[in-house]
């Protein structure tokens, strides 16, 4: 491994952290095979334009529904389009809609969760209706409503994700901030004088972000299995942007005509990426855990 | 400096459903009920009581954590009850509080310099080179030498007698007048306890403090208070200068207290006078004399009415119709 | 022959970060009738020391060698079906915290029914709640809150439930770790009045473990003082007290309050206790030790009999 890459170099400076995690046991490992998933995907997704063999939207860049063959590695769909550059570049679009869904669950569950729990009372008692109603529907149920609402594209479909998932932030933000509101150094701040902004990010944001954290990596699969879904039902994207959901629709249908390669590829592209931020998540939250109770 | 006067505090409690229901009834936890007393610059007044005293309720009232149902709370003559907000915040200068957990009393993200620094910051003071300058001479202030070093350091990478000087610290960063220590050794090592008192003694003479200490520790109030309150039930009952309320007590509570700490000494003879029962709920205390129940002594006018603080013997007082 | 006699016991807790001795070699024996204080502070090893007798070390805690032995039983070697018929029957235990002690939705005497079931199975239930209700009344409880939940008793009627319940097979050694810490001043005296008295009516062997120095010169006979998971000293009461050889004993005696003393200067001792992880070479005090020389710094003191107590200082070593 030469220092010249620098994707070597990165490694190297990594590579305690690395091996302090595979010491930690499950969890450790859970989180270094997860990342690794992740990080592959993340790499093919990046690297998609150039690593592709063909456009992935042009049709009929090979004969329709040709099995897996050396020119086409994972075949072609009824559109006559290569499944590899299908697979290689639909996940961009998942990341993307993930991404956005998460940073607008990031700044507006977590913000409200620390505000409205700190301020107790019928703030509190607002928001938690509030959320406990968004919380109570089926996730894929209500993405569907209000994408449907919303129209297509990038940005809506993330935001009827981010609907669905903000309530779990706000929840987590919740329970951990009305426990540590009680305890002393919170107390303390107070009779130091600070006000209430710098209480709530110097003292109590600090040790409920590790909790964050986990959540939102869980999340973040769950993110991206409720965007598969979303297109899967035709919502959301329009038929020009390469997409594993897209796929699966279409290749659910075509099962039946023995074309199983349409819908098994991308199936197990999305099923690997929401394992592997599942994998980080659960790793995550066992090792922050303990050490939140010791 | 401090007068406190007929002071109550009473929480309401939470009743159950069906009992809110049923009955209209409102059941008080009468945590603090009517005391009064005051202390001096300089003084070091020792707040003693068992659970259910009141000793900590009194403590946060005086702070200001939580208001009183009735009472007044003068500091330096001015009415607690009429400082608030903004005015309130910065109000909070003058008297600090000295937690008894010192790892819960810190911040676990939070570094050991910052912690302190973030007192002067939030009360305004200096620019951002002196806070740091006068955090890292309060660091060598409480013996945490080189304050280099352990500026950077976390809570965690400090032993319990280490975080209970930053915390001390902290609350004396800003120069306050008033300090309240809530049980201060209570959770340190007993071989580091002596250490911490002497380093809060020594801190005293040097910015003219008083403090306020609140401990079921007798033997503790008595090394370090010149001044003794004991409180039983959300009342005063004795209080005085220590040599007189611990070598000539005169309520029965005080000698049953005095009596059941154990000794460390195997060829001390223990007489021990151990009242029978336990502590009351405060939400429903015994009428009249609140330790008549226990009390070896008590007679039948204990039962019928409850007996005032009386002098007996120069600024030694006790609630007792018949002090020893 | 002792009731309890420890051989050379060493309790490691082994992480994959390191291993640590909680208790490093220690060697103790209690007589029948006798009550021995075990003292020390916190992370000592003492409530290790208590655990490793009823082999109730939590994981990753484990006992590596030595012998615990209890008239007549390997108590560290023996089967588990062995060990459990000695926990409760012959060993009572006293856990430090009488709060989260007690299984908060059973009845009491659903509590010593459990117990007394577990070791004689064939008793008829109206027989234990009887004997639940003997015990209850003298530990000084009324009979009819046998029906009563946890958090119905306060703290000192709970360790009080817990002292019941330890003693509710009659056993012939009790373990009370650190029986009073949690409760006020004046219902301390209680239980400590109660324990004498059980010691008495009983003929209890006790093994007390506390910080507290003061209830053990009160209670106990002979005193087992730890430091960093070893014995510094081992004594008769009064001798340690009015004599303790071992410097930590010293300072630890000196650093406690006495109210009946006046004008008592305390004294404190500097530094903190070594991490168990990364032991100091030598004897672990002598960082913080006033009388520490050469030897000290590399050799492991050794527990040497003098008299009637033991002590492991080199400052005690015959030339």
């Amino acid at each position: 491994m030469t220092s010249e890459k620098p994707e070597g170099r990165i490694l190297i400076r990594f590579l305690p952290a690395l091996t302090g995690l595979a010491r930690r046991g499950l969890a450790g490992w859970a989180i270094l095979i997860g990342s690794a998933i992740v990080a592959v995907v993340g790499v093919i997704t990046v690297t998609s334009p150039w690593i592709s063999p063909h456009d992935p939207i042009a049709i009929n860049v090979g004969p329709i529904l040709s099995p897996p063959s050396f020119e086409f590695p994972l075949g072609t769909n009824h559109l006559g389009q290569d499944m590899l550059s299908r697979v290689y570049c639909g996940g961009a679009i998942m990341f993307q809609v993930a991404i956005i869904s998460m940073i607008v669950c990031l700044v507006v569950g977590v913000p409200v969760g620390l505000f409205a729990s700190y301020a107790g009372g019928h703030i509190d008692q607002l928001a938690s209706l509030v959320m406990d109603s968004i919380y109570a529907f089926p996730g894929l149920v209500l993405a569907i409503a209000i994408a449907a609402m919303l129209g297509p594209g990038v940005v809506n479909m993330a935001l009827s994700i981010a609907v669905v998932y903000v309530p779990s932030y706000f929840r987590i933000v919740r329970s951990q901030v009305l426990t540590i509101k009680e305890l002393p150094y919170v107390e303390a701040a107070r009779m130091m004088g600070a006000r209430r902004s710098a209480i709530l990010f110097s003292y109590i944001l600090p040790n409920v972000i590790a909790s964050v954290a986990a959540v939102a990596t869980i999340n973040f699969a769950d993110a991206i299995l409720t965007a598969a879904g979303l297109t899967f039902v035709g919502l959301g994207l329009p038929v020009s942007i390469p997409d594993w959901g897209w796929d699966l629709t279409y290749g659910r249908r075509l099962l039946t005509s023995g074309a199983w390669w349409v819908i098994t590829f991308p199936g197990i592209m999305v099923v690997l990426l929401a394992l592997g931020f599942t994998l980080m998540g659960e790793g995550l939250s066992e090792l922050l855990n303990p050490r939140l109770q010791k | 400096m401090l007068t406190v006067t007929n002071l109550r505090k009473y929480f309401p409690v939470e009743k159950s459903f069906l009992d809110k229901l049923l009955t209209s009834q409102k059941n008080f936890v009468r945590a603090v009920d009517d005391i009064s007393f005051s202390m001096n610059r300089g003084d070091i007044l020792g707040l003693v009581g068992e659970s259910g005293s009141g000793k900590t309720t009194t403590a946060k009232l005086c702070l200001k954590l939580i208001e009183p149902t009735s009472g007044t709370i003068l500091f330096e003559g001015v009415d607690l009850a009429k400082v608030q907000g903004e005015e309130l915040r910065r109000f909070r200068r003058n008297m600090q509080l000295i937690f008894q957990d010192p790892t819960a009393s810190l911040s676990p993200r939070v570094r050991a310099g910052d912690a302190i620094r973030h007192a002067l910051l939030f009360q305004g003071v200096g620019t951002a080179t002196e806070r740091t300058e006068r955090t890292k001479t309060m660091l060598e202030r409480v013996g945490l030498k080189p304050s280099d070093s352990f500026y950077d350091r976390f809570p965690h990478q400090l032993s319990g007698g280490q975080r209970q000087r930053v915390v001390i610290a902290r609350a004396l960063v800003l120069n306050p007048k008033l300090v309240i220590a809530d049980e201060p050794i209570a959770m340190v090592d007993v071989s580091v306890r002596a250490q911490i008192l002497e380093l809060m003694l020594e801190l005293k003479k040097e910015f003219d403090l008083t403090y306020l200490f609140i401990t079921h520790d007798l033997a503790m109030a008595n090394y370090v208070c010149r001044r003794i309150a004991i409180m039983y039930l959300g009342k005063i009952v004795e209080t005085g200068p220590k040599e007189k309320v611990f070598e000539r007590p005169l309520h029965p509570y005080t000698s049953a207290l005095l009596s059941s700490i154990p000794i460390p000494d195997p060829k001390a003879k223990l007489e021990r006078m151990i009242p029978k029962g336990e502590i009351p709920s405060p939400i429903n205390p015994p009428k009249g004399c609140r330790f008549h129940p226990r009390c070896p002594h008590a007679q039948t006018v204990c039962s019928e009415r409850e007996p005032q603080l009386k002098e007996s013997g120069s600024s030694h007082y006790a609630a007792c119709f018949f002090p020893r | 022959m002792p009731l309890l006699d420890i051989q050379s016991l060493v309790v490691e807790y082994r992480t994959p970060k390191a291993s640590v001795k909680a208790v490093d070699r220690v060697s103790l024996s209690v007589e029948k009738g006798h009550t021995l204080g075990l003292v020390g502070e916190s992370g000592c090893g003492k409530s290790t020391l208590g655990l490793s007798i009823v082999r109730l070390v939590p994981p990753p805690g484990r006992v590596t060698s030595g012998q615990i032995t209890l008239d007549g039983i390997d108590v560290a070697g023996c089967s588990d079906e062995e060990i459990r018929r000695v926990r409760g029957k012959r060993v009572g235990y006293i856990f430090q915290d009488p709060m989260t002690s007690l299984n908060p939705v059973k009845k009491i005497g659903d509590h010593f029914i459990e117990m007394i079931n577990t070791h004689e199975p064939g008793i008829s239930r109206e027989n234990a709640l009887k004997r639940a209700a003997e015990t209850l009344q003298s530990l000084g409880i009324l009979p009819e809150r046998i029906d009563d939940f946890p958090h119905q008793f306060s703290g000192g009627m709970r360790q009080r439930v817990m002292i019941g319940l330890a003693l509710a097979l009659n056993p012939d050694l009790l373990i009370a770790d650190e029986p009073t810490t949690s409760l006020d001043v004046i219902v301390e005296a209680q239980i400590i009045e109660l324990l004498k008295h059980l010691k008495e009516s009983l003929d209890l062997t006790l093994v007390l473990i506390t910080h507290n120095i003061g209830i053990v010169a009160e209670t106990a006979d002979r005193v087992a003082v730890m430091y960093a998971g070893r014995i510094a000293e081992l004594g008769e009461t009064g001798d340690l007290f009015e004599r303790p050889m071992h410097p930590y004993t010293k300072a630890l005696l000196n650093s406690v309050p006495n109210i009946t003393k006046k004008d008592q200067i305390l004294s404190w001792i500097p530094g903190a206790p070594p991490d168990l992880a990364e032991p100091p070479p030598g004897c672990l005090y002598h960082p913080r030790c006033p009388f520490a020389f050469g030897r000290c710094r590399n050799e492991d003191p050794q527990l040497l009999k003098r008299n009637n107590s033991s002590v492991a200082c080199h400052l005690y070593e015959k030339r």
